[in-house]
């Protein structure tokens, strides 16, 4: 898919340069993602959403187990913006902590996979030969591993342990991250392993080895930057899987502890009563959904911004 | 195509060999031992707990457990669930068919959905069409199926009183009515499974459209005066659906994720809840045996899709 | 009214003179409870009116369709010996039956024997060690081969083998069990037992065919055809079994009931959470009945709204409450918290617990969480009713809890915490991970903080709360915390197994590997006394006061203060009649659900 990308991105470069304002390649891409609308409000809503969960529990100090039973499963009113749950508790405090939580399982776990599969993809690309077949090989077969059975299956082996070493929440926090993320870095590899076998015999490389500039440096400096469009786009869509990923858990009862109110969870928690009380069910829906949205947009629009073959018309 | 076909299967081996050591390296690494259950479980006498670590070798070196373990897979001796006492290959084989039926119809629901929308949507880029169909795939794939599963129940079951929610393997009756019943009960699993599917398909179709649309030879089709209609479906579709396979089997390992849940809601037999089941009761010989199964479906799923490439591609030769 | 008054009009009812129904009304009107009334009857050797209450009112067998239940955990297996759940002694009991089964009101109704035995039928030895069963003449197995006596003594030999592995084999194994004729046993014991009515009676009762078993009892049991495809006498016969999922039963021309039973077919659906089988039965009446409904009440209610279906609620003797701790769980005695050896600093002094049973709002926990499944109560054995003490009484003061532990010496600090000597009234109240639960220590704790008592609440998964893991301090049979609260269920209509949790010998230690019953680790003497004293008492009514006394004692020292007694709730279609039984399967009467038109 992404083959090829290195040189049109030098061309587009060489573009850029013999225009009489020249514009560095993250500023071009900057004003292409600009342009695409629909990225833009991804990006808008993600930081939004980044900063509420960051800051909102400092600035909104309600606890997130007060129970009041004579505030049970009310819709929003002023005292509750988002209404309460079956308990009394306050949804908007809930969901700003669980934020945190859902937000950061999706982040992490995206790094992971990045960090794993670009790892992978640029040991395999740059070595080639018996070591590429043989982690390729590897790929295939992670590709091959069903995600939530397997996903399922390691927590079900190694919760106990982490919960007792970690702490509950740490501890489960930690296994479906790793577990999420340590499945999702194939993707990732074979872009940039793609990446490593058209970019090695690129020109600039060339002239960078050829200025025996070392192998790590060559990686780090001229590969890796021209492999990071599709790597980016591939993350975005991580993000996303694992936040879904993990609210599945919190509905097959083997995700967080029942007293931590991940979006995921919340959601779980509100289904019984989705017919009498919608807004509980509603709003970390909504949730979930404007996350996802959000990031899928940006990945969107990353993915045109990056893409070279749309040079702007200035 | 009989070599080629063989020569895939022989490829196919190693990976579930290698599949089976990822399976068997986990249970290995797992804390503590896994057959702890047993020995505080007053239903399993202290003999078939042996027996079982024997079978299981559980007090050899890891390699020589790993290749009894492996050829007892082989032969077909799976071990028996703890908890039924049934051999686990009756239980599995038991629930196999629902699921296959349910995921094949959910998959086939998702690519033809996804098949005309994204390649209408690629056509005409930032139209009001690709707007709206790119909304609702978004839409589609962000909503856990659990929360889509749920919505459906109280809108067509409880709210219209359209469908039952209770999906059962073995409807009695004859005739159109039990056809009836069979694709009624259906319907809603294989939808809330296929529209998931179908955003994501949806997506891939869009972008593998979008790159061919472009290509030198599309136009060179329609200068030399080619309906645009028979220019989309021979040329453009065809090609697109390249890339769009080898996603289709990408993705395979996700539609199982989805299919779990989706089976748990509607109480679909099928292997996916005898997973969930067997996990809340710590019956490892057929959690291990379900997740060795759904990993051979993946390997089988991603044959066929290299059986298609052939099809679709003929410059690659089954050889 | 003395005690030969009494047995006066007993022996007039005997003789025809007086109806039993007269007789049970005069001893409500001396303030008896009715089934301690029949009790008397039966002990008297006045036969039971051996009815189910519910009204049969089908005419015919057959006719009825298709019955279609729904178990959120679907039975995995059908041989009842080998049951792990009550979904699997659920779904056994559709094929298999006891000699007898336990009614709502915890007494025996036959099955398959002809008659309950007593002490005046003979069937019940003087000494009380051994029982004669008579059993029905005429019942056929499925396949038609006649069912005898030899069936019953193959099961006993068949659950009593240790290598068969049966989860029934506690009831077996220290009974003997002889053939006097084809249709009569005989069942010794070792020593005078008050509670004979255990094997071949509910759940671990089901007698298995000898004739298809008898090739796979010990080592070989698993290997049995039978176990996945079940022969018995019940009202249906077995048609198809996928484990987890579905059994399908089709009526049983040759039941030994007359016009039994009503459905020509049975299904028993599995799988699902439980709040979706309510609404299946509730809502939408895709299905007829649902098993375990473990869904607030405030969404019963609203299902119920639509008019569909109901919650059908029994009592039976499951009870909520919360455990005072006796010894310290702070204080590390040879490496165990919670040791024998030591004292717990304040929850030793009668005024705090007195202070603390004030200081639970059981009508508001009953309100606010359980509704009609948790009912306030003051005592800890509830059901069956002639176990249930009439002396105790509850009641929510915080005034009341105030001046008691202002009369014992506990002050308030700056900080509002009573102290005395040094010791505060801070305390650590846990229990396992539940909505209902983390509420209902929501409700203890605003309460005790009134009274100057601090609480922390502390709430553990319920997978690990309820785990026997030996190594894992948060179980609560380790209890390393002051107070804390989980349900007790309560699997037999006798109380003797479930009042033994308070026994000195039983309390949970390192030494027993936390095995012991005993989780407050409270021991009394006279308690001890009385316990054993039951434990050989053979007139019904003497034990039955036995018990109550045991149940006083503990709650007029608080050992536990009871919150609400759980009673067991199914959702039923509106149209299907069917009679639940706490102290049995679902099923005990299957033969008599019927549908009204």
């Amino acid at each position: 898919m992404a083959d090829g990308v290195g040189s049109e991105t030098l061309a587009a470069g060489l573009a850029a340069a013999a225009r009489p304002a020249p514009r560095t390649l993250w500023a071009e891409t900057f004003l292409r993602f600009r342009r695409h609308r629909l990225a833009t409000f991804g990006a808008v809503v993600l930081v939004f959403m980044v900063v509420a969960v960051i800051a909102g529990p400092f600035v909104y100090r309600v606890p997130i187990d007060e129970i009041d039973f004579k505030a049970k499963l009310r819709g929003p009113t002023w005292a509750h913006p988002f209404g309460t749950d079956d308990l009394g508790q306050d949804l908007l405090a809930r969901m700003l902590y669980g934020g945190r939580i859902s937000l950061a399982v999706g982040i992490v776990a995206m790094l992971i996979g990045i960090t794993i599969g670009v790892s992978v993809g640029a040991v395999s690309g740059h070595l080639g030969g018996g070591a590429d077949q043989a982690l390729m090989r590897v790929t295939d077969l992670f590709l091959s591993l069903p995600q939530l059975p397997l996903l399922l299956l390691v927590v079900y082996l190694f919760r106990d342990v982490l919960r007792k070493t970690l702490g509950p929440e740490v501890g489960v926090f930690v296994l479906i991250v790793a577990v999420i993320g340590g499945l999702r870095w194939m993707p990732v590899a074979r872009l940039v392993r793609a990446q490593f076998l058209s970019l090695r015999e690129k020109e600039f490389v060339e002239a960078a080895r050829g200025l025996g500039a070392p192998a790590l440096r060559q990686v780090v400096r001229h590969i890796l930057p021209n492999a990071i469009g599709p790597v980016i786009v591939a993350g975005t869509i991580d993000v996303a899987a694992a936040i879904i990923t993990e609210s599945s858990l919190s509905f097959l009862g083997l995700g967080f502890p029942s007293d931590i109110p991940t979006w995921g969870r919340i959601l779980f928690d509100a289904k019984d009563n989705l017919d009498f009380a919608p807004h509980w069910a509603l709003l970390p829906g909504t949730a979930i959904f404007l996350t996802v949205l959000a990031i899928n947009y940006v990945g969107d629009g990353l993915r045109d911004a990056l893409d070279p073959r749309k040079v702007l018309a200035s | 195509m009989g070599k080629y076909l063989v020569r895939r299967l022989l490829i196919a081996v190693p990976v579930l060999a290698g599949i089976s050591l990822v399976l068997f390296t986990i249970l290995a690494l797992a804390p503590g031992d896994p057959f702890e259950e047993l020995a505080t479980n007053p239903n399993v006498p202290p003999e078939v707990a042996q027996q079982l670590r024997h079978q299981f070798g559980l007090d050899d070196p890891l390699p020589i457990r790993y290749a009894r373990w492996f050829t007892a897979m082989v032969h077909g001796d799976w071990g028996f669930s703890f908890v039924s006492r049934v051999n686990v290959t009756t239980l599995i084989l038991q629930r196999l068919p629902t699921t296959l039926y349910v995921l094949g119809s959910a998959q086939l629901l998702g690519i033809l959905v996804a098949l005309p929308i994204g390649t209408l949507s690629a056509v005409r880029p930032y139209s009001i069409f690709d707007q709206i169909a790119t909304t609702i795939a978004f839409i589609g794939f962000s909503l856990p199926t659990f929360f889509t599963g749920l919505l459906f129940i109280l809108f067509f079951s409880i709210y219209l009183d359209w469908l039952p929610f209770i999906y059962r393997a073995d409807l009695g009756g004859s005739g159109w009515q039990y056809y009836w019943a069979l694709v009624k009960q259906a319907i809603m699993p294989v939808t809330v499974l296929g529209l998931f599917q179908g955003a994501v398909l949806t997506r891939f179709m869009r972008s593998a459209v979008l790159d061919v649309v472009r290509l030198d030879y599309i136009n060179t089709a329609r200068a030399k005066g080619l309906a645009e209609h028979t220019t989309l479906v021979k040329h453009v579709v065809r090609n697109a659906l390249i890339p769009v396979v080898t996603l289709v089997a990408l993705q395979i390992p996700t539609v199982f994720t989805g299919a779990v849940i989706t089976e748990q809601i509607f109480r679909v037999p099928g292997i996916g809840s005898l997973l969930i089941s067997s996990i809340l009761a710590n019956d490892t010989p057929v959690v291990m045996a379900i997740t060795f199964v759904y990993s051979c479906l993946v390997v089988l799923f991603n044959l066929l899709a290299d059986l298609l490439y052939g099809w679709l591609d003929p410059r690659i030769a089954y050889h | 009214m003395d005690e030969r008054e009494l047995r006066s009009l007993i022996d007039d009812v005997k003789g025809g003179r007086l109806s039993r129904r007269r007789f049970v009304q005069m001893m409500i009107g001396l303030g008896l409870t009715a089934p301690l009334a029949n009790q008397m009857l039966l002990s008297a050797g006045v036969a039971h009116a051996q009815t189910s209450r519910l009204a049969y009112k089908a005419t015919k067998r057959g006719g009825g369709g298709t019955l279609k239940t729904l178990w959120w955990q679907g039975p995995t297996l059908l041989n009842p010996h080998f049951a792990v759940g009550t979904k699997d002694q659920d779904g056994s009991r559709i094929f298999y039956e006891p000699l007898a089964s336990w009614d709502p009101d915890g007494n025996l109704y036959p099955t398959l024997a002809a008659e309950i035995p007593t002490a005046q039928n003979g069937g019940v030895a003087k000494d009380g060690k051994s029982v004669v069963w008579k059993l029905k003449k005429g019942v056929t197995w499925h396949d038609g081969k006649p069912f005898t006596a030899d069936d019953c003594v193959f099961t006993w030999e068949y659950c009593a083998d240790p290598a068969t592995a049966s989860v029934s084999i506690a009831t077996y194994k220290d009974i003997k069990v002889d053939k006097l004729d084809s249709h009569t046993i005989k069942v010794t014991f070792a020593k005078p037992t008050p509670f004979w009515a255990d094997a071949f009676v509910g759940v671990r009762g089901m007698v298995i065919p000898k004739h298809l078993f008898e090739a796979f009892k010990g080592a070989k049991s698993r290997e049995a055809p039978t176990n996945l495809k079940p022969v018995g006498t019940g009202p249906y016969r077995f048609v198809d079994f996928k484990p987890g999922d579905l059994v399908r039963g089709e009526l049983n021309p040759t039941y030994h009931m007359p016009n039994r039973p009503f459905f020509d077919a049975i299904e028993m659906k599995g799988g699902g959470d439980a709040v979706s089988a309510a609404r299946a039965v509730i809502q939408t009446g895709e299905y007829d009945y649902a098993w375990n409904m473990q869904v607030e009440d405030e969404i019963l209610k609203r299902l119920e709204q639509g008019g569909r279906g109901r919650a059908d609620i029994v009592a039976g003797g499951n009870i909520e409450h919360i455990q005072l701790n006796n010894t310290d769980p702070n204080k590390d005695v040879d490496g165990e918290r919670s040791s024998v050896k030591t004292k717990h600093p304040f929850l030793t002094d009668p005024a705090v617990r007195q202070a603390l049973n004030l200081l639970v709002d059981r009508a508001a926990v009953q309100e606010q969480i359980y509704g009609r499944t948790g009912i306030a109560t003051a005592n800890f054995l509830n059901e069956p009713k002639r176990f249930a003490s009439k002396a105790t009484h509850w009641e929510f003061n915080v005034d009341k809890a105030n001046q008691i532990l202002d009369a014992a010496g506990w002050k308030r600090g700056g900080d509002g915490i009573r102290e005395k000597n040094g010791v505060k009234l801070k305390m650590v109240y846990s229990t396992s991970i539940n909505a209902p639960r983390q509420k209902n220590q929501a409700i203890v704790k605003q309460a005790a903080a009134k009274a100057g008592i601090e609480m922390e609440l502390k709430s553990v998964t319920a997978s690990v709360f309820f785990s026997s893991d030996v190594a894992n301090p948060d179980t609560y049979t380790h209890f390393y915390t002051d107070i804390q609260m989980y349900t007790t269920t309560m699997t037999q209509p006798d109380p003797e197994l479930f009042m033994n949790q308070f026994t000195s010998w039983e309390v949970a230690t390192k030494a027993n590997k936390w095995q012991g019953r005993n989780i407050t680790r409270w021991r009394n003497e006279e308690y001890d006394k009385l316990y054993h004293a039951a434990e050989t008492e053979l007139d019904p009514v003497k034990r039955a006061a036995l018990f109550v006394k045991m149940n006083e004692l503990v709650i007029a020292n608080v050992v536990v203060i009871p919150v609400v007694f759980r009673p067991r709730v199914a959702a039923v279609s509106k149209q299907l009649r069917v009679e639940q039984s706490g102290w049995d399967s679902d099923f005990w009467n299957l033969e008599n659900w019927y549908r009204e038109a």
